[in-house]
């Protein structure tokens, strides 16, 4: 992967930093899968056991950090070795946010649970995270494989969570008018696929610091906005379907 | 093509062997070199790194010193071990990655890159798997507390699949370990089909089961004695019980396609045949609801690997669709095109309606099971809410795409992009 250093100690902490990465973004893609399992399933040991499970990533940031700022302390790193570790930093952060989202999604599943609610509303939750997971390994998996040429699918992707996610707010307000009831546990849903949807940004901004770290250059900045949620209004009159 | 690669690899492979196998004499040479550099004054100690180099070809397997004929049917015997190893590893059924102490990727056999993919020989294997329990393992092999361990590791996404891991390290001191990917998804899909199929069914046929059960009580009851109203009854019950069947043939074909992920590779199909087929299965159809199908296929071979009877699935239940929901357009395109658009070339199928469309909300959602549009339409044309979904599911199968065009009012295009190997 990296080229090779006269110091093989030099390779050997560039290494571990990558290693630490894929290690972190293994953690974060089950905290979420199993976030969202809990929502589902109204699991609340599950739920419990992802809200532990953030330390990890926590950690893992910190040690990521510490570590990247010694190397570049103590070997002067240039070119493709300093944004390999400057990406590092970048992409550990974004991880670690993801893994908060994902903890977040799982503080909520007792408050959503507590009644039982229609399985239509987590059939469209799971679908959303579905594309938001696909997208983070997707994007993880180019961090190893360094097929930067491949990098186009995330744009795509991107605007399918956003179209994906306009079309749940648009649901979930439809079913809190039918029955004020319904407030409370779709207020929760509400976050946790804005927290869903937020991970595939999270994601995407990976997908840019890989493409940096590879070639040098930014990713070309054409994002179109998908999510129209701004401009989401339901009269009262609109016949629920 | 992979093969050339293969051998370029295995010359290369040799050379490092036998680096490898000389190491030690290399070791002592350097490091006789290096004390008599810094002893030459004193003429005593120039025997210490004579010795030394002495002591180190001693060392040496007998094969090691020298260029003799037994040498190079040793190097001969070692290229030809390494051969049958990846013959080896190509015979076993099962996805086998080969992995040396730095956890990168050695060898990985068909069946490996046909499961997971971009895992060519160089990548870093924890890179590839990062799972919690496939990073627990490669460390407690690596760091070699353990000569071979078996974990449970399931993969979500894009299609669920667990599978035994066992790793083991190869022969003594090659350095080498081994990950053999034992697929237990089967046994997995089993237990979540039947819970599934349960769920989902009890569910979707509550809704019959109920109103035949309410004319069965009114034809006992109020109705026993009324001819006219028991035939309407009955008619409205067989309907139901029609509904149900259906239903159920839906939930088996989508849980059976659940089953198998993969797709058997190898196999190829064409395209422009099977679109025939399925709108000559269809015409009956078209001219009860005054369609017109008309037919814009390109030129030339137009032939996917893929499973037939699976894609004839997908345009079949995309033409009905467009047949059914967009019958006030009065036609329907079936277009079958070189699509180069992306990164990959392949063909795009697309299916275009010219009836209401879809409002743009509901577009990404329509795949999803038992999602509709509109629940009285889809009522009256018997759909059962699952056509889409096994649609998908398909697709996904082939590595393809499906994407779904629509302005309201002005009819809907479901094109398919099949990619061409």
């Amino acid at each position: 992967m990296q080229s090779v250093h006269i110091m093989s100690a030099y390779d050997e902490e560039l290494k571990f930093l990558s290693k630490r990465i894929a290690a972190m973004g293994g953690h974060a893609e089950r905290m979420v899968e199993q976030a969202v399992a809990a929502l589902v399933n109204a699991d609340p040991g599950l739920a419990q056991k992802v809200i532990r499970d953030d330390v990890v990533l926590d950690e893992g940031q910190r040690e990521i950090d510490d570590k990247a700022i010694i190397i570049i302390a103590k070997r002067q790193p240039m070119a493709t070795d300093l944004r390999e570790i400057v990406g590092a930093i970048r992409i550990s952060a974004d991880l670690e946010r993801v893994g908060d989202l994902g903890k977040n999604v799982a503080k909520r599943v007792v408050a959503v649970t507590d009644g039982r609610q229609p399985t239509s509303l987590f059939r469209g939750l799971e679908a959303l995270a579905n594309l938001a997971l696909t997208q983070l390994k997707e994007v993880l998996d180019v961090y190893a494989s360094r097929s930067v040429d491949k990098i186009s699918f995330v744009r795509d992707r991107d605007d399918q969570i956003d179209a994906m996610y306009t079309s749940l707010f648009r649901e979930l307000l439809t079913y809190m008018m039918e029955d004020p009831r319904n407030i409370t546990p779709c207020t929760h849903l509400l976050f946790c696929a804005k927290n869903i949807e937020r991970i595939g940004d999270h994601a995407t901004n990976i997908a840019e610091t890989i493409y940096y770290i590879v070639t040098g250059d930014q990713m070309p900045a054409d994002r179109p906005k998908g999510d129209k949620t701004d401009k989401i209004s339901l009269s009262a009159s609109m016949p629920a379907n | 093509m992979a093969d050339r690669g293969a051998d370029d690899k295995d010359v290369a492979g040799t050379i490092a062997a036998r680096l490898w196998n000389g190491r030690w004499l290399i070791l002592a040479g350097f490091l006789a070199i290096l004390a008599v550099y810094f002893l030459a004054g004193i003429s005593a100690y120039v025997l210490v790194p004579a010795l030394a180099m002495l002591l180190g070809a001693a060392l040496l397997p007998a094969g090691g010193a020298g260029q003799s004929p037994e040498d190079a049917a040793a190097i001969e015997a070692i290229g030809l071990q390494r051969l049958s190893g990846e013959y080896l590893a190509a015979a076993v059924a099962d996805p086998l990655i080969i992995f040396d102490h730095a956890a990168t990727i050695v060898h990985a056999n068909a069946s490996a890159f046909a499961a997971f993919g971009g895992i060519a020989p160089g990548i870093s294997l924890p890179l590839k798997f990062r799972a919690p329990e496939m990073q627990a393992l490669l460390d407690s092999m690596l760091s070699g507390a353990v000569a071979s361990d078996v974990v449970d590791y399931t993969e979500k996404l894009p299609v669920e699949r667990a599978y035994r891991v066992s790793a083991s390290s190869v022969g003594h001191g090659t350095d080498l370990y081994v990950l053999v990917f034992k697929d237990q998804s089967e046994a997995r899909r089993i237990d979540r089909m039947r819970a599934d199929f349960i769920a989902n069914a009890s569910h979707e046929l509550r809704t019959p089961l109920a109103s035949i059960a309410g004319f069965i009580e009114t034809l006992r009851g109020p109705a026993r004695n009324d001819p006219a109203a028991r035939e309407q009854f009955l008619q409205i019950m067989q309907n139901q019980t029609g509904r149900m069947a259906r239903l159920i043939d839906d939930l088996l074909s989508l849980s059976r396609l659940e089953m198998k992920p993969y797709l058997k590779p190898g196999t190829e199909v064409d395209l422009r045949q099977t679109v025939d087929g399925v709108i000559d299965s269809l015409a009956p159809l078209a001219r009860e609801n005054n369609v017109a199908i008309e037919r814009n296929f390109a030129q030339g071979a137009l032939s996917v690997p893929g499973d037939r009877d699976e894609l004839f699935q997908v345009f079949e239940n995309l033409l009905e669709n467009a047949c059914k929901y967009g019958q006030s357009g009065g036609r329907v395109v079936v277009s079958i095109a070189r699509g180069n658009d992306g990164s990959e070339p392949g063909f795009d199928v697309t299916i275009r309606d010219f009836g209401p469309g879809i409002p743009e909300e509901h577009i990404p959602r329509i795949t999803e099971r038992f999602y509709r549009v509109d629940v009285e339409s889809s009522r009256t044309q018997k759909g059962t809410g699952l056509g889409l979904s096994i649609v998908k599911h398909i697709l996904t199968r082939h590595n393809a795409r499906l994407t779904i065009k629509s302005e309201v009012g002005k009819g809907a295009a479901f094109s398919v992009h099949l990619p061409a190997h």
